[in-house]
């Protein structure tokens, strides 16, 4: 493997040119699974690859973006919000707007339509905060597909309204009681069942984390977030933003995002990564800023681990984050210095939360909240550094109503809060 | 310095036997650091020719329930690179072929180069590395050979011609043929995947073939003796331990089971 080019002409630094055909991110990526996957890996590659390129799939992907997930999705300027960020200029890619309730539904609808095209009838995905999940059994339903989720047990304890609507699309909820009982876990149990029924199944995986060719397939169908909302904020504002913020756990909403920026050398891109209690306790999911190179889940990227190399468990008030790997295409923009990455803990994250609420009148996720945090802190900084007229986009990825309970003990609203 | 021929003796004396190697799994310091060595010394006793020592890893995805549950218990037990070489190093004390099991991590981390000079150091035999694919396992292989410890890959029954070609080149002291699509663990029946996907890799490779996933009792292995030059059976006896919490009566059974398996591998053809 060659190193990695460094950021010099204004292509170099395209993902699709350091990506290799087995998958790798400068040395990140690749494919670390059993001999049993990689028949069906080659055959997704495969399917990707001739997708990309068939004008009759994506005429069908951009009818469905658009008549079924509500597409292109709205940006709204926050300006009660970036009062307390500087002043600057605050942009909100209203991911939560999307049928389902996230960005989770670009990828599952690709991803749905390519196992149609490779005749797979089941799908199976796993999901942490159950967004995924709902998702993809919304696009099995849609498609006609038999759906198997694989959940934490206890994020279906966390996130019991997501089990009964994945319940309600008529797909099968598997509660996972190995392990840590959260979304490792899950996919470990996915990739289980996926080995096993590999020739009748695809793997719907929801984030950019796994084995070539997951990683790029699943930022292919996200990069349409950052397509729009490059061409919306030059619109609205008649320049590109100084910087894009995102939320990261696997970080499939913040590569959909960074991707249309990537080669804009002038735009900052920021990933908030979940702190949890903060980074100095141990107890975070801020794999990048808080872990250290390793495999994990079929790829190398960067991952919470002890000095022996076993995973550690992750902790995050957001089940969406809550997961010790990353997807190895951040960990290679990481690298290179072409993306930043900062810890938000759950503290400041509620905080933010709780701001967007009253002087938005919108109720993000709580995993949202990291990015929305982030905003404070680099608002005010760039408000001193630039001046007031800086822009800042925000994908804000998803809603918060699956979080209401939630949020509702950590404020002390709920009867059976102790606060 | 004496070259690894563990293996390599092993086959050649079964061949001559007329019969395929029977060979045992347990995790590393399952059920505790102190027992592992006596339940795999009755298994040996029982008639088991070679020993694979798991290296328990956290997310061990070619696991059923029950190497899951042991592995969890090993990490209770807090084992670490240096306890699966202590146990590789018993079991080639006793002159028996010792091979490690391990998911990549817990070797990259440990570091390649280490683990394997160690490894030699401990007259250990082999590594067989399940989720490790010969695309990412060149420096794996160059190390491999540096050190003489033998590299050993899993193929499935939908692994292509093409692929097998390539995985099984890559192979030293034998080829693992998993028989059936799915994870570890004991099942009533042996699939018939397994005589074919022997087949195939006999189209390629000259190797010894191990046949390893579902065999558990005298029957399959007997059966699955008839094609293959080895039989792999871990959670058979996994299950035995996690069974009985009674130690002798545990390993009772253990040495009961290979026994069985044992004639099971000697009466095949």
């Amino acid at each position: 493997m060659t190193s990695p080019k460094p950021a010099g002409d204004s292509q170099s630094i395209s993902s699709k040119k350091v990506s290799d055909l087995e998958g790798h991110f400068g040395d990140f990526g690749g494919r670390f699974v059993p001999e049993a996957l990689i028949a069906a890996l080659d055959e997704l590659a495969v399917a990707h690859e001739s997708a990309k390129s068939d004008p009759i799939f994506q005429a069908e992907l951009a009818q469905l973006h658009k008549s079924y997930s509500g597409r292109p999705s709205i940006i709204t300027e926050a300006k009660r919000f970036a009062e307390s960020a500087g002043n600057v200029r605050i942009f909100l890619k209203r991911e939560d707007l999307n049928h389902t309730g996230s960005h989770k539904i670009n990828n599952v609808l690709g991803q749905a339509l390519l196992a149609k095209r490779m005749g797979k009838q089941r799908i199976i995905a796993e999901t942490g905060a159950g967004q995924h999940g709902v998702a993809s059994a919304t696009a099995a339903a849609l498609l006609g597909l038999e759906c198997i989720v694989y959940m934490g047990e206890l994020d279906t304890q966390r996130q019991e309204l997501n089990v009964a609507r994945m319940k309600m699309l008529g797909a099968t909820v598997i509660p996972v009681t190995q392990g840590s009982r959260t979304l490792k876990d899950a996919i470990n149990e996915a990739m289980r069942d996926w080995v096993t029924n590999v020739s009748t199944t695809h793997y719907l995986l929801g984030t950019v984390a796994g084995p070539h060719p997951f990683p790029q397939m699943v930022r292919d169908f996200q990069k349409i977030i950052g397509e729009e909302a490059r061409t919306q904020i030059k619109e609205l504002t008649g320049r590109l933003p100084d910087a894009v913020l995102a939320c990261v756990g696997g970080g499939s909403n913040a590569i959909g995002i960074f991707h249309a920026f990537i080669n804009d050398k002038d735009v900052r891109l920021i990933g908030l990564e979940a702190g949890g209690k903060g980074i100095e306790t141990g107890e975070h999911a801020a794999s990048i800023s808080g872990g250290s190179k390793g495999v994990l889940h079929g790829a190398r990227t960067y991952v919470l681990q002890d000095e022996d190399g076993q995973t550690k468990e992750s902790h995050s008030i957001s089940a969406g984050l809550d997961y010790p790997g990353v997807g190895p295409e951040h960990a290679y923009l990481k690298d290179i210095g072409r993306a930043e990455y900062l810890p938000i803990n759950d503290d400041q994250a509620m905080y933010a939360f709780s701001l967007l609420c009253k002087t938005e009148g919108i109720i993000p996720a709580i995993e949202t909240a990291h990015a929305l945090a982030g905003a404070l802190q680099i608002g005010n900084e760039l408000a001193k550094t630039k001046g007031t007229d800086s822009i800042i986009l925000i994908n804000l990825s998803g809603r918060g109503d699956k979080d209401v309970n939630t949020a509702a003990e950590y404020f002390g609203f709920s009867k059976s809060s102790s606060k | 310095m004496n070259q690894n021929r563990w293996l390599g003796d092993l086959f050649t004396k079964t061949k001559s036997e007329n019969r395929a190697a029977l060979i045992g799994y347990l995790p590393a310091g399952f059920p505790n650091k102190s027992d592992s060595i006596d339940y795999i010394k009755a298994m040996i006793a029982g008639g088991v020719d070679a020993i694979e020592v798991g290296f328990p890893y956290s997310d061990p995805v070619m696991d059923g329930p029950v190497i899951q549950q042991a592995s969890e218990i090993s990490l209770q037990n807090k084992v670490k690179a240096d306890d699966v070489l202590r146990l590789q190093s018993e079991v080639a004390k006793v002159n028996v072929p010792a091979i490690v099991m391990s998911y990549w991590n817990p070797i990259e981390r440990y570091g390649v180069a280490e683990f394997l000079e160690l490894m030699q150091k401990n007259h250990g035999a082999a590594v067989i590395t399940p989720d490790l694919t010969i695309d990412e396992s060149s420096e794996w292989i160059s190390q491999c050979r540096k050190f003489d410890i033998n590299s050993i890959f899993v193929v499935a029954p939908n692994t292509s011609d093409a692929r097998l070609e390539q995985v099984t080149k890559l192979c030293t002291g034998f080829i693992y043929a998993a028989s059936i699509m799915g994870v570890t663990g004991t099942r009533t029946v042996v699939s018939n995947q397994a005589q074919q996907l022997v087949n195939r890799i006999r189209k390629f490779s000259e190797l010894p073939v191990a046949v390893g996933l579902g065999v558990s009792n005298r029957d399959q292995a007997r059966e699955v003796a008839k094609y293959a030059d080895g039989v792999i059976v871990g959670s058979a006896f996994v299950k035995l331990i996690l069974e009985n919490s009674n130690k002798e009566q545990a390993i009772a059974k253990v040495e009961q089971l290979a026994k069985e398996l044992s004639e099971g591998v000697r009466n095949a053809r």
